[in-house]
C-alpha cells in the first residue's frame, strides 16, 4: 500500500478531470464541483495517510466529493439559486439530453471549448478543469500574471453559468462545426504535456495520456455523414502532433 | 428556460432605405424578419420584439442627483447603435445562438446575445 501525501497528490491529479466532469454532470455547477473535489482531496489526505490509498481511489474520491457537494447544497439551500440545485434530488423529471456520446469528460470538454467563450479562456478552462493544472501553472504557460489568469477563468465560469452554456456533446449535425475548437484546445493541452512549463519533469505523461482514444472512449469524430478527412484529423489529434 | 436579449446592431447613420441599400432589399429583409418572428411564436421562444427609431431620437435621463438631468442624444455617441431587439425564452445558449444567427440573417444586422439576470 502506498503512503504519504505524494501518493495522494498523484492519484488526485490522475483522477481530477474524471472527478470534476462527473460532479458537473450530477450537480450542474462547475463551482460546486470544484469545491467538492477540493474537500475530497483534504479528506483523502487525512484518511489515506493513515490507512493507505484504497483499492479504487477514483471511486472513493467520487463518492466523498458527491457527499460533500450534497452537504454544501443542503447548508446553503435557503438561497434561491442553491435551492434550485438542491431541488435536483427530488426532481423526478428526466435528465436533459446529454448528447450522442456518453462520456462526462467529453461533455465538459465541449462546454469548456464552447464558441461563446474566448479562445484563450477555452484552453485555460480545459487545463484547469480537465487537466487539473493549477492557475499558477496555466498563467506561466500563457505568460500572464496569475491574477490575470484567475480572473479569466472565473469570468469564463461565470459566463457558463449565467448564459447557460449547455453541458453536452453537440448533436451530430453540429458536431463537425464544433469539433475544430475542441481539437485546437486538445492540441495545446498535449503541447503543455509534451513540454511542461512548470517546474519538474518536462514530459507530463498524465496530460499526454489523456489524449489517447483508449482512455476517452470513442473519438469525437464519429457522427454518421461526417467526412473521412475529419475522422483522420481527430485521430491525429488523439495521437498528438507527428 | 433562460431569457435572452438579442440586440441588433447597425450603423447610426441611415439613408432613405435604412442600411439595406434599396427598396427591394429592405422589403425582403422586412419579410424575412416577419417570417422569423412567426417562427419564434410557433416554436414557443417568443417573449417580445421591436424595432427602434434612430438613435438621434434618444434622450438620456440621469436621475441620480437631486433634480433629474436630461440630455439629448444616445448615451454613447458611436458609429454603430442598437436598431431593435428580441427577448426570447430558450432552454440554453446553443438554442439562443442558433436563433440569433437566423434573426441576424433575416434582418441583415449583427446580433448580440445577452442572458437576463431574471425578469421582474
Amino acid at each position: 500500500m502506498q503512503r504519504g501525501t505524494a501518493a495522494v497528490e498523484r492519484v488526485f491529479r490522475e483522477e481530477y478531470g474524471r472527478l470534476i466532469a462527473s460532479l458537473v454532470r450530477r450537480f450542474g455547477d462547475i463551482d460546486i464541483a470544484a469545491e467538492a473535489a477540493g474537500e475530497a482531496l483534504v479528506a483523502a489526505l487525512e484518511k489515506w495517510s493513515e490507512s493507505g490509498v484504497p483499492p479504487n481511489p477514483g471511486g472513493w474520491l467520487t463518492i466523498t466529493a458527491g457527499n460533500r457537494a450534497i452537504d454544501r447544497i443542503r447548508r446553503e439551500k435557503q438561497r434561491d439559486a442553491k435551492h434550485q440545485a438542491a431541488f435536483m434530488y427530488h426532481d423526478d423529471t428526466p435528465h436533459e439530453p446529454t448528447g450522442p456520446i456518453e462520456d462526462d469528460r467529453l461533455r465538459l470538454l465541449f462546454t469548456c471549448c464552447h464558441p461563446a467563450l474566448a479562445p484563450e479562456a477555452r484552453i485555460a478552462l480545459t487545463l484547469r478543469l480537465l487537466g487539473g493544472l493549477t492557475v499558477a501553472e496555466i498563467a506561466h504557460a500563457f505568460l500572464v500574471p496569475e491574477t490575470t489568469m484567475a480572473q479569466r477563468i472565473t469570468r469564463a465560469k461565470k459566463k457558463i453559468a449565467a448564459a447557460k452554456v449547455p453541458y453536452r456533446v453537440p448533436a451530430a449535425a453540429d458536431l463537425t462545426e464544433r469539433l475544430g475548437g475542441v481539437l485546437a484546445v486538445l492540441f495545446l493541452v498535449f503541447n503543455e504535456g509534451y513540454l511542461a512549463t512548470g517546474d519538474g519533469d518536462p514530459v507530463r505523461a498524465e496530460l499526454n495520456g489523456r489524449g489517447h482514444p483508449a482512455d476517452t472512449g470513442p473519438p469525437p469524430a464519429a457522427p454518421r455523414g461526417a467526412g473521412g478527412g475529419r475522422s483522420a484529423r481527430a485521430a491525429a489529434a488523439h495521437r498528438g502532433p507527428a | 428556460m433562460t431569457h435572452y436579449l438579442l440586440t441588433v446592431h447597425g450603423p447610426a447613420e441611415m439613408d432613405e432605405y435604412g442600411n439595406y441599400g434599396s427598396k427591394e432589399e429592405m422589403g425582403e429583409a422586412f419579410a424575412a424578419t416577419g417570417a422569423f418572428n412567426d417562427k419564434l411564436h410557433s416554436d414557443g421562444y417568443w417573449v417580445f420584439a421591436g424595432g427602434l427609431q434612430p438613435a438621434s431620437t434618444a434622450t438620456v435621463v440621469d436621475g441620480q442627483g437631486e433634480t433629474p438631468v436630461t440630455t439629448d442624444g444616445p448615451y454613447l455617441e458611436t458609429k454603430e447603435v442598437i436598431g431593435g431587439c428580441w427577448v426570447i425564452d430558450t432552454p440554453d445558449l446553443d438554442v439562443a445562438l442558433r436563433l440569433a444567427a437566423e434573426g441576424s440573417k433575416a434582418c441583415r444586422g449583427k446580433v448580440e446575445v445577452r442572458p437576463f439576470d431574471g425578469l421582474a
